[in-house]
């Protein structure tokens, strides 16, 4: 679990400033940012993400790093498990997709 | 070493790998601790050992959450988990951690209503949905987790969600780092510090480390070339006879660390006055209690906790592994009767503990060479 999965930042939701929606090959989720609140991510921004959280900025490249080695450590389908499981924020098109809260 | 070729950068891996050769001292034995369980399964599945120099002995740390996490404590969110309307909800990881009467995953199939969730975010939105039920999450990880979960108890405060708690098993690294350099059977060099526990904290907590132990520690990335490169580093400052903190892992790990999770932790959390960890015994101020404003939302102070305190059976060594004064091998019970498919300790559930990672890529590398071998004599 200590491993981050990095993701890009594709949406802003106005009114909440500590949510945004990030794109992890391919899969769409909500994600909490508060965490990066002095140095808030915009839309284009990559982030490595914890247990749903935006935890620090990083360049594209060092997030395409970071999913190589999530492939190496043979962890890819687990992070996607994870990112797929993130619904604490659905807004009802993400409904049923948390695999793991059922 | 497996993947070097397929990884980037292959010549500078070669290099590095060279450079540490170069390095290293013939005569000296150098025992290097990489603390986050993160670096251990790296390290395993990326066979380093097999390209270091024979003197140059990695020593497993005590930084995978679910494995210093003691059974009685799992024991006593399984028994809040019995009441009648609560959820019990947790990280996969903790799943399959046995408990005295079976892990959570055995306690769901007997009729305890056990989720796993992604994120501590994820926990509230499950009592959001279940306003008639109260979910408990049972929070684990260190500082790279724990600012997750106060931001989420900051949100349940916030909205005034009543039906969630946080049963916190939170702690934190420089005191078990120090616990370890207090033991009496421990000899080290160098630490490798750990990657993401430094993006929220950040290096200046080391310090004493370099200042007072007289140690180098060097925070380091996941990839084979991040933890080569951060061994040269060590052994660079050791020939030069220099105990310095130095940061590998600039790209994501700031010097500072990360000072809005750092403030949510201070909000939400304050220090237990000791905590119990499994293999290293009660270590002060080493854990995150909920602070008193936050009471409604910490189950420790909403339930009735049996306080549970479980011996680890006598046979395994979890301990000695966990302290790094046995390899994971070198246990009684190691890949007979705690196994991956049937654990005993956590060090064997967790992909992070170094008994699966030394099980997973070893264990099984040296049992397939050695029927190929017998076949061969067959």
């Amino acid at each position: 679990m200590c491993l981050a999965i990095p993701g890009k930042i594709i949406e802003l939701v106005p009114g909440q400033t500590h949510l945004g929606t990030v794109e992890v090959t391919g899969v769409r989720r909500r994600i909490d940012m508060g965490l990066l609140q002095e140095d808030p991510p915009e839309i284009g921004d990559w982030v490595l993400i914890h247990v749903g959280f935006a935890m620090t900025k990083i360049s594209e490249r060092d997030a395409m790093e970071q999913m190589d080695l999530l492939r190496m450590l043979g962890e890819t389908e687990q992070a996607m498990e994870e990112i797929r499981g993130y619904g604490f924020h659905d807004t009802g098109e993400h409904e049923g997709a948390s695999t793991g809260t059922g | 070493m497996r993947y070097v070729d397929e990884f980037r950068d292959p010549e500078l891996i070669t290099k590095a790998a060279e450079e540490i050769h170069r390095l290293a001292n013939t005569g000296k034995h150098y025992r290097i601790m990489e603390v986050c369980g993160g670096h251990t399964h790296a390290i395993y599945r990326f066979g380093l050992k097999d390209v270091l120099p024979s003197n140059i002995e990695l020593i497993h740390g005590p930084g995978c959450p679910v494995c210093v996490l003691p059974m009685g404590r799992i024991d006593d969110g399984l028994a809040v988990a019995k009441q009648a309307d609560v959820i019990f909800a947790a990280f996969g990881d903790m799943m399959r951690v046995p408990g005295t009467h079976g892990s959570p995953f055995e306690h769901k199939a007997r009729g305890t209503d056990v989720r796993i969730v992604y994120s501590p975010a994820d926990a509230l939105q499950l009592a959001r949905k279940n306003p008639q039920r109260h979910v408990m999450f049972f929070a684990i990880g260190f500082e790279t987790t724990a600012p997750s979960t106060a931001l989420t108890l900051m949100r349940a405060k916030a909205e005034g969600v009543g039906n969630f708690s946080v049963f916190c098993n939170h702690v934190t690294i420089i005191p078990a780092m120090r616990a370890i350099l207090d033991s009496p059977d421990m000899r080290l060099d160098a630490f490798i510090g750990p990657g993401h526990v430094s993006t929220v904290i950040g290096c200046r907590p080391y310090e004493w480390i370099a200042s007072t132990e007289g140690m180098p520690i060097v925070t380091s990335g996941f990839e084979p070339l991040d933890l080569l490169q951060s061994i040269v580093m060590i052994l660079r400052q050791l020939r030069a006879g220099e105990a310095r903190v130095e940061n590998q892992y600039k790209r994501v790990v700031p010097w500072e660390g990360n000072r809005a999770a750092l403030k949510a932790m201070a909000e939400v959390f304050q220090l237990r006055p000791y905590f119990e960890w499994r293999g290293l015994g009660f270590i002060s101020q080493s854990a995150l209690r909920v602070r008193d404003e936050y009471s409604q939302w910490d189950a420790e102070r909403r339930f009735p906790i049996p306080n549970t305190r479980v011996t680890d059976p006598k046979a395994a060594q979890c301990g000695e592994v966990l302290k790094g004064v046995l390899k994971p091998a070198q246990c009684k019970l190691f890949g007979k009767e705690c196994a991956p498919e049937h654990p005993i300790g956590a060090l064997m559930v967790s992909s992070e503990g170094s008994c699966a990672a030394y099980y997973n890529y070893e264990h099984r590398k040296t049992a397939a060479a050695m029927l190929t071998s017998i076949a061969s004599v067959a």
